[in-house]
């Protein structure tokens, strides 16, 4: 303990010194090209992150944002792997739902949903789950006071839904959330599966939001792309199957809040080939039940990062930062900086980045051995498994990104590892660019390979070949379509334009079972943007004007989220099929989001509009 | 439940230490969470500094302005060249939809960028053309409480260059319910009846989905 306050001391001087030496800057009248001249502001606008000058250039504390005065505060202190990894609970389903769903909304019992289930009678739901948002008081560290969170059935992270392809499914949603939101948040809720091809009224749109006492049943067929439209025959295309997808709270104006406050989830779905054991299909490492240590290798990993009050404990959120929050307290699965135990033998981590704002590049580190590079399998992107497994020593993610990997702990048994971030960010608009060097980034997860051996009965992923192929992006367009995000004005805008707050200004509308390109640009190197688009997954046609490399097969995959770096242009291949109705398009630093850098489009059965700058 | 009183909430205090956690630090905390989260927010943001409305009156941000009160907060500044894009013409019009309500419970503040030119004459001549109405108050202030301000309340941006450039300033809208800690934000520009019913999202809980938001959901969905 008394490092951590030696630590934490000089962590405040640097602060204060920071502040003072910025001060100055500012006193002396410095010209943008003075300071750039003078090496203190880099040409992006970035004041440069040396010591002294950036409170962030040594510590990786989080703050409320300050713009320059350099005081914002740190957590309160809490040592690091002290408690045990957890694993997600998986929920559990229902055996009779009352009252029984139906296709029409059910507002006379208290339904908050406005639209008929467009896909209820052909993918009639054969699993009910009922799950209840609602307060609840939970631990994310021993030193830190219990938290009053939001959670999915009081649980942070929300349970793990264990899903198949071919077994549609309906989620009966409860607000139970209290008016008392304990300094942040807002109690209405919409929940969205992240990237599921789900029906437009099942998917969460921002504005079909239900409020507290109200249900709303979500219908999630769990079928292919192209099952309506392509790929009828087959039950959809085989080569459009996701693994990893995840939920969070989707209310307008309120996501980072909520999200923040603990209302996000994972969701899985296996098929004949990805299939959770082992022995069978592509031979991916088991997710047995779930929850033991003797039976689950395929692990979800939720990493979010917190900031508590210094002075009461609590977590808190910088309601007035636009930029995007950072925290410096790092959580897996909902608990600060856990402490993992695992068998000599391959494991399956679904990383994923649930925000707010913070982007992570995952390395293995041994803290005993600096220069050792730690190799491991990346097998999936955005949920999507790749074309085969690539051989990597790190994985970058913005928020809402997702990638699976292989490790194989069996050449580091007796070892520790940790899971290390060491990409800098200093503040919400998105990481410098800079890799630190191995352990100077933060360390996450602390891995021990000390459980006994065990039989491992997947197969060594440099032996795989092949998952699926690809679906074919050489189709001819209907329509290209270009959007810039930006910053004008002191918002954020797509196109210069901000949301509709009522979802009901349509940018776009493109035609059922129709090909489209979109051009997705950040017109700045000031800031990055994850971009996702709901319902569809897209291709990359090319990044910067180049086709995506062909040795670096993750570019090539199946995505979600366009990672928007300083001034990317992208070119990406999209085809809307099977539904109809209204998705948003949106920046997934979730602040942004909620600062209106969100449009909506529409997919409809007759003809899409001509709009190419929407 | 869901209709708590404005008066109940403000009595809530979070207790915690009923849970027990191993190493006895719940305990620590427990006497040390004297202040509640509104408390904290109202530190950390709301800096108490005095500022003069345009009627001459002087006014504490956060005693005066915020406390207790469902409010609309822009910045803005009376010679804006030409770059202002009718901010305050908007929020006259969100003023009229709003009705009897502002002055009563709700409050709209509008801030200079540009306290030097924007005296208390300047900003009472300029609500004067504007045909602002009563519980719309427009702020000057020392030069540095007003920066203070605008760090505080986030009408920044990283970029020095462009921070420096007023006008990145005035395009957002912020409001608020104090009391309840909720707190959000939308373009200025928006009509006026969707800004209307974005404040709707923040009113007191016995008026959700009440009188600023009726037909807010679904529309011709």
């Amino acid at each position: 303990m008394a490092n951590i306050s030696k630590i934490n001391r000089r962590a405040e001087k640097e602060k204060q010194q920071a502040a003072k030496n910025r001060r100055e800057i500012v006193a002396a009248g410095l010209s943008r090209r003075d300071m750039i001249k003078m090496g203190l502001l880099t040409s992006a606008g970035l004041l440069v992150p040396m010591s002294g000058l950036s409170v962030r250039a040594r510590t990786s504390a989080g703050r409320f944002y300050d713009s320059g005065s350099g005081s914002g505060p740190s957590s309160p202190p809490t040592r690091p792997f002290v408690q045990p990894f957890t694993r997600m609970t998986v929920k559990q389903p229902s055996a009779v739902l009352n009252p029984a769903p139906t296709a029409i909304p059910n507002a006379a019992a208290g339904e908050g949903r406005t639209i008929t289930h467009q896909a209820f009678n052909q993918f009639a739901p054969t699993r009910f789950y009922e799950v209840e948002q609602r307060l609840a008081n939970i631990s994310t560290h021993p030193d830190l006071p219990v938290q009053p969170l939001w959670g999915f059935d009081g649980l942070v992270p929300g349970p793990l839904y264990v899903e198949r392809y071919g077994r549609p499914v309906l989620v009966r949603n409860h607000n139970n959330l209290p008016a008392n939101n304990g300094g942040f948040g807002k109690n209405f809720v919409t929940t969205h599966l992240h990237n599921g091809h789900t029906p437009a009224e099942s998917d969460g749109n921002p504005c079909d939001y239900f409020t507290p006492g109200q249900f709303y049943d979500q219908h999630y067929p769990n079928v292919l792309a192209g099952v309506n439209s392509t790929h009828q025959a087959t039950g959809g295309d085989i080569q459009e199957s996701m693994s990893t997808l995840w939920y969070h709270d989707h209310m307008h104006d309120f996501t980072s809040q909520n999200v923040y406050k603990g209302l996000a989830g994972m969701y899985l779905l296996f098929n004949d080939f990805d299939t959770g054991d082992e022995t069978t299909g592509f031979h991916l490492p088991s997710f047995g039940d779930g929850v033991s240590d003797d039976s689950n290798f395929d692990v979800p990993m939720l990493f979010s990062d917190h900031l508590y009050d210094s002075q009461t404990g609590l977590l808190a959120f910088d309601t007035f930062n636009f930029d995007g929050v950072l925290g410096d307290r790092f959580l897996v699965n909902g608990k600060v900086q856990p402490v993992m135990h695992v068998h000599p033998r391959r494991y399956r981590f679904r990383w994923l980045d649930a925000g707010p704002s913070r982007f992570y590049q995952f390395f293995l580190t041994d803290t005993t051995n600096l220069n050792q590079r730690i190799k491991f399998h990346q097998i999936s992107t955005d949920g999507n498994l790749l074309e085969r497994p690539v051989e990597v020593e790190s994985v970058r993610i913005s928020v809402a990104e997702r990638a699976d990997v292989i490790i194989d702990f069996s050449k580091y048994a007796g070892k520790t590892l940790y899971i290390e971030n060491r990409l800098e960010q200093e503040d919400g608009r998105g990481p410098t660019g800079k890799v630190l060097p191995a352990g100077q980034g933060n360390l996450i997860l602390k891995i021990v390979v000390d459980l006994p051996p065990i039989a491992d009965n997947s197969v060594d992923p440099a032996t795989i070949t092949r998952f699926y192929g690809l679906p074919d992006k050489t189709a001819t367009p209907r329509i290209t379509r270009t959007f810039n995000f930006d910053r004008s004005n002191g918002l954020w805008t797509i196109n210069g334009r901000s949301m509709d707050p009522e979802c009901q200004e349509v940018r776009l509308r493109i035609s059922k079972n129709s090909v489209e390109h979109w051009i997705v640009n950040n017109s700045s190197g000031g800031w990055q943007h994850p971009a996702h688009i709901h319902f569809e997954e897209f291709q990359f046609l090319s990044i910067n004007g180049a086709p995506p490399p062909s040795t670096g097969l993750v570019l090539n995959g199946r995505k979600d989220v366009i990672r928007l770096e300083h001034n990317m242009q992208t070119k990406t291949f999209f085809r809307f099929r099977d539904f109809v109705g209204r998705y948003p398009f949106h920046c997934h630093n979730v602040v942004h989001e909620d600062h209106a850098m969100m449009l909506i489009w529409e997919i409809v059965d007759g003809q899409g509009d001509n709009i190419t700058n929407p | 439940m869901y209709r708590t009183t404005f008066a109940g909430l403000l009595g809530v205090v979070f207790l915690f230490g009923v849970t027990v956690v191993s190493n006895g630090q719940a305990v620590q905390w427990e006497q040390k969470q004297v202040k509640t989260p509104r408390e904290r927010l109202a530190e950390r943001s709301f800096p108490n500094v005095t500022l003069t409305t345009h009627k001459g009156k002087k006014v504490k941000f956060y005693d005066d302005l915020l406390k207790d009160k469902i409010v609309l907060i822009n910045f803005m500044y009376v010679r804006c060249d030409g770059k202002c894009p009718g901010t305050t013409a908007n929020l006259v019009k969100v003023q009229k939809l709003l009705g009897d309500r502002v002055g009563k419970d709700i409050f709209i503040y509008s801030i200079t960028l540009k306290p030097e030119e924007d005296t208390p004459k300047v900003l009472a001549e300029y609500a004067k053309a504007y045909k602002v109405g009563p519980g719309w108050q427009f702020l000057t202030g020392h030069p540095k409480d007003i920066e203070l301000l605008r760090q505080k309340l986030g009408f920044i941006d990283r970029d020095p260059v462009r921070d420096a450039d007023k006008s990145n300033h005035i395009g957002m809208l912020r409001w608020g319910n104090e009391p309840h800690t909720l707190w959000a934000g939308c373009p200025a520009l928006l009509p006026p009846a969707k800004i209307v019913k974005e404040i709707g999202l923040v009113d007191w809980p016995a008026s959700d989905e009440g009188a600023l938001r009726k037909d807010a959901r679904g529309g011709d969905r």
